[in-house]
């Protein structure tokens, strides 16, 4: 790699935390909270047309407790919203979540009895996504985002 | 075959279904009546698993496609509510169909439970959504809407953003 010219010592300094973050950013395991029409959309980011592994985070879990990363992609219904919060407590922090199309994020075009009028009423988002359903580079892009926020995490965070 | 839905080979199924009704169950027959090439008949609600059990077990009509109801909340109809059964026949690949008034104040009806194994889940819905219940469904249970849920929103006087049903969770912080 050229690495050892840089630094004949074989070893450089860096910062615990930002080791971690590195290390985090480049390694989301993603748990699919796929519900409805914009999962196949997240299964076609996955897939390898846009190839989501190339950002690191194409381990997909289907355990929330292996994961890191919730993608809820559909309408979430008075009867799921409890699954979701289940499921969310039950992934180990740090956790951070994506709202993947206009249901998740607002109830979309069903304001109806059924439908809860967005998630982040009920549980924490850090990335919402526009569209219906978005395409697989606003997912792409919102993983990127959520690489950000994981690079700002500090040690004491979850403390 | 018979491709089915509203072609003449169908209607004159209907026609014989609805002749064998009206011979066998002469008191029971409300109504009969056509649309889209369609014929369906109304029977009385006390005579309707009679009804649909002969009609199976007689004529042919194995399956129950589907069993739902219909709110006429406001309309000029004899009752509010209407069931509707819509049959099927594997043999001959047509559909039938049998509807019954269902009144507001006393909403049941017997159920199908011991006649076909396919309605005790539709009743469920129906339950749900209509608030219709079905004697001798001894699991009538909430079957769309969570167990806790209260009201049956497809009553045209549901409020269709519900009553704030949506909004009562716990919040969950990071
Ligand atoms: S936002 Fe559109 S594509 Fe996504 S779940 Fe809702 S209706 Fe389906």
């Amino acid at each position: 790699m050229g690495l050892e010219n840089w630094s004949p010592e074989g070893a450089l300094t860096t910062r615990v935390e930002e080791l971690l973050n590195w290390g985090r950013a480049n390694s989301l395991w993603p748990m699919p909270f796929g519900v409805a029409c914009c999962a196949i959309e997240m299964m076609g980011t996955l897939s390898s047309r846009y190839d989501l592994s190339r950002f690191g985070a194409e381990a997909i879990r289907f355990s929330p407790r292996q994961s890191d990363l919730m993608i809820v992609s559909g309408r979430i219904s008075l009867k799921m919203l409890p699954v979701l919060q289940k499921i969310w407590e039950q992934m180990p922090e740090p956790k951070w979540c994506i709202s993947m199309g206009a249901c998740a994020s607002c109830g979309g075009i069903f304001d109806t009895y059924a439908m809860i009028q967005g998630i982040d009423r009920f549980v924490p988002v850090d990335v919402y996504i526009p569209g219906c359903p978005p395409r697989p580079e606003s997912l792409i892009d919102a993983v990127i985002k959520i690489q950000e926020l994981v690079k700002l995490e500090r040690l004491d965070s979850h403390a | 075959m018979i491709p089915h839905g509203g072609t003449e080979g169908s209607v004159d199924q209907e026609t014989a279904a609805i002749d064998f009704i009206q011979a066998r169950f002469p008191t029971a027959v409300l109504a009969v009546a056509e649309s889209s090439g369609q014929k369906w008949i109304e029977v009385a609600r006390d005579q309707i698993v009679p009804v649909l059990t002969a009609l199976r077990d007689e004529q042919g009509w194995d399956m129950l496609m589907d069993l739902t109801a219909v709110d006429y909340l406001g309309m000029e109809t004899p009752e509010r509510f209407q069931m509707v059964y819509q049959l099927y026949s594997l043999a001959r690949n047509s559909y039938f169909r049998v509807k019954c008034w269902v009144p507001e104040s006393d909403p049941t009806v017997d159920t199908l439970t011991h006649v076909w194994k396919a309605a005790p889940w539709a009743e469920r819905e129906v339950w749900d959504m209509y608030g219709i219940r079905f004697n001798g469904n001894n699991d009538l249970r909430r079957i769309l809407t969570p167990f806790s849920y209260e009201g049956h929103p497809l009553r045209k006087d549901y409020p269709l953003q519900g009553r704030g049903e949506r909004n009562q969770f716990p919040r969950y912080e990071k």
